[in-house]
């Protein structure tokens, strides 16, 4: 009895496609997209951070640190803005530069090196008098900030190495009472060679990177400043609601579009087309429909943000709105050309579901985009997720103006136009046959 | 609201003219050609497969004959002044089940281009027509199939079509709405329409129709009232009934006489009832017990199993 019940079962699985990919393929298909996704992010290819690097000591030891930061490989450090072809090359950043840099989303963080750092690199105890080195960052990749405060400690160990042995020396000498001429000689000769390695290591290409753990300690002084969220209340929440809605929508889209399958196997959409109702008109009705409840869920979902977690929506209306029309626009499309490529319900529901969390998680809905790898950063661009959040993160995140938003809006917009002509070619097959 | 009379001089209100339609190698129909006069009911029958519905979908231009021309009232089957006169009840229920029958008119009202006061009034009218102005704002799904039944063929008529086709609207129904549907299709025939009606239940037809096509592997191989088509299959002949006592020259003897025995039944067929009295006489002088007699004149069904043969069809 029991082997007849799962012989059923595994007869009636076989014949049902639908459930035959969410059981097989989707599986093995989520396990492959996510090891794309995050497998790489191995040690030796982590995403390196950017770091805008500013000058304003111009001593030695400023360039000795910046010549540090250069080969860290954890690193990419730029200290003035990229030239264009055939352009001079533009003058290196200043701290007011690089703040604005960070906060237009250039580079996830700036160091700053004082004026007066190299009279007091490094110190073995704090409130010695010395600069501190500012790390202006932005928050929204709280990974950048802190990797760039550890590398800065870590590069000190490498790159100041004599200088750490002077201050030990001096604070040796003034916790003993005092060191003899031959001890003074022999350690000012240790220093010497000190200094000469370091000199040779530095005249040599490759890495700086030591052994050694990061230093966290506080061997170089270090302010950090949130400068694009430090007036915000609730910092993430913008890029939260974005990701999380923009990947719902799709399911919402899906399912609202998946009506015009239900009226095929009703009949319902022979007796409209046979009506005054042409396939284009039919379609266009469904995509507005799908469109404004995209756009309500969109719009709920950023209120309860107000609401609940201080989300800065009302200073922000135009553009909210300017990116949540484009967003619904390009969601209802999408959701549109899956109901057109099924054949019924079940296979358009194994179809979103894969499409949808593969897009999410390539798009940045499920992890942010700025922690994969480069290539990965450049797949997620083929997504509409990528673009929303982009933009709604230009809109709460950094305050851009509306105009700013005009290469999300456009992407969005043509996407969206271009996914509906794809669904209404496939559509054609509903019409006479 | 009363049907609207014909617009389009003398032209019939439907034209069919040597269409054929083939899905790959499937010739579905093949040169069907029919004219239909005006206040006509004609019934459409046919073993499942035989191409009703892909003739019913041409009329309704949805689908495209790849040769032939199908006209209503002089115009091509999909242009809109032809989509205006036809009213298309499908055999699914083509409803939207989670609105109420009410707001299911209100949607194919409008996409039939009703608006305002002409719309409701036309609501109005097909709730009574169909007898469910009571459950006029209960979702479809909890109506029952009876009720299903008429609300689709209402929706079809929401626009008062002059010609209507009916692709087996009584599928599934009690004998209650079935009575009440044909009543409807009395009130259309009252009031002017021309009336196409597909249908698998004889009695249907012959009740509703007063022409009948029959139609098989894409053709139509008979038509005209159903008088004229027992007239033409049987001629006038009937068949005798005789139930026979057991006996063990009953088969012999039927067979001497012309005639089949099934179960201990004798069929005869017989052009004449006096016919009858030879047979009997002919079987007492032979010894054998008669325990009853019936005279049937055969019927639609008749007509269509002589024409369409006994085989499965799929």
């Amino acid at each position: 009895m029991i082997a007849t019940i799962v012989r059923n079962g595994f007869l009636a699985l076989r014949r049902d496609r639908g459930a035959m990919v969410l059981s097989f393929v989707l599986p093995v298909a989520f396990f492959s997209i996510f090891a794309l996704v995050f497998g790489p992010m191995s040690v030796s290819s982590t995403p390196r951070v950017h770091v805008l690097v500013v000058d304003e000591d111009h001593s030695a030891a400023s360039a000795r640190l910046i010549l540090g930061l250069h080969r860290e490989g954890s690193l990419t450090t730029d200290t003035r803005p990229k030239s264009q072809k055939g352009e001079p090359q533009p003058p290196e950043y200043t701290a007011a530069a690089a703040e604005a840099a960070v906060k237009g989303g250039t580079a996830p963080v700036a160091i700053v090196i004082p004026a007066g750092f190299g009279a007091t690199p490094i110190s073995l105890v704090p409130a010695s008098g010395r600069k501190p080195i500012r790390i202006l960052h932005d928050s929204s990749n709280p990974v950048a900030g802190q990797m760039a405060a550890g590398m800065l400690q870590k590069v000190a160990m490498t790159a100041f190495s004599s200088s750490m042995a002077e201050v030990g020396v001096r604070y040796l000498a003034f916790a003993s009472g005092g060191l003899t001429p031959q001890q003074r000689d022999r350690l000012d000769s240790s220093l010497a060679q000190m200094r000469d390695r370091a000199a040779r290591s530095d005249a040599q290409t490759g890495s700086a990177a030591g052994a050694g753990s990061d230093a966290s300690g506080g061997l170089i002084a270090v302010e950090m400043r949130d400068v694009v969220g430090e007036n915000k209340k609730s910092p993430m929440i913008a890029f939260y609601a974005a990701g999380i809605g923009v990947m719902f929508l799709m399911f919402t889209a899906s399912g609202a579009a998946g009506t015009l399958l239900d009226e095929v196997d009703s009949g319902a959409l022979d007796r409209i087309l046979s009506a005054r109702v042409s396939m284009t008109t039919l379609l266009a009705g469904k995509l507005t429909y799908c469109m404004l409840l995209a756009y309500s869920q969109l719009t709920l979902m950023f209120l309860w943000g107000a609401a609940v977690f201080h989300l800065d929506l009302f200073t922000h209306l135009p553009g909210f709105f300017t990116m949540t029309v484009a967003t619904s626009f390009a969601v209802a499309a999408f959701g549109m050309l899956l109901a057109s490529i099924s054949r019924t319900r079940a296979q358009q529901a194994s179809i979103a579901t894969l499409l949808i969390l593969t897009m999410s998680a390539l798009g940045g809905s499920m992890f942010p985009r700025f922690l994969m790898n480069p290539a990965m950063q450049k797949v997620g661009l083929l997504t509409v997720n990528a673009w929303a959040i982009d933009g709604y993160t230009k809109v709460f995140w950094r305050d851009e103006p509306v105009s700013h938003l005009a290469p999300q809006v456009a992407v969005l917009l043509g996407a969206g136009a271009l996914l509906f002509l794809i669904a209404r070619r496939f559509a054609c097959r509903w019409e006479s046959a | 609201m009363a049907i609207s009379t014909p617009a389009s001089g003398n032209s019939l209100p439907l034209q069919i003219d040597s269409i054929v339609k083939r899905f790959g190698q499937v010739t579905a129909v093949s040169g069907i050609s029919l004219d239909v006069p005006e206040r006509a009911c004609l019934g459409l029958l046919g073993p499942n497969g035989a191409g009703k519905t892909t003739l019913i979908r041409s009329i309704v231009g949805r689908v495209r004959p790849e040769s032939g021309s199908v006209r209503v009232f002089g115009h091509p089957a999909s242009s809109p002044a032809a989509r205006q006169e036809l009213g298309w009840v499908p055999q699914e229920l083509a409803l939207y089940p989670l609105l109420t029958g009410r707001e299911n008119l209100n949607a194919f009202g409008r996409y039939q281009g009703l608006r305002g006061k002409a719309l409701r009034d036309a609501i109005q009218w097909c709730l009574e027509w169909a007898s469910l102005a009571d459950r006029a704002d209960s979702a479809v799904k909890t109506l029952s199939g009876g009720m299903k039944r008429r609300l689709n063929m209402a929706a079809g008529m929401i626009h008062r079509p002059r010609i209507v086709l009916l692709d087996e609207p009584t599928v599934g129904v009690d004998p209650q709405s079935r009575n009440r549907i044909f009543e409807m299709v009395d009130a259309l025939r009252a009031e002017g329409a021309t009336v196409i009606y597909t249908t698998h239940y004889m009695e249907e037809a012959e009740r509703l129709c007063d022409r009948v096509a029959i139609v098989d592997h894409g053709r139509i191989i008979a038509q005209g009232s159903k008088d004229e088509l027992v007239a033409q299959s049987f001629g006038t002949r009937s068949d005798v009934l005789m139930r026979l006592a057991a006996s063990s020259g009953a088969e012999a003897w039927t067979v001497s006489r012309g005639g089949t025995l099934q179960d201990g039944v004798a069929h005869f067929p017989v052009d004449r009832p006096s016919d009858i009295a030879s047979l009997l006489d002919g079987a007492a002088r032979d010894g054998l017990d008669v325990i009853d007699l019936v005279l049937r004149r055969p019927n639609l069904e008749s007509v269509f199993l002589q024409l369409t043969g006994r085989d499965l069809r799929q």
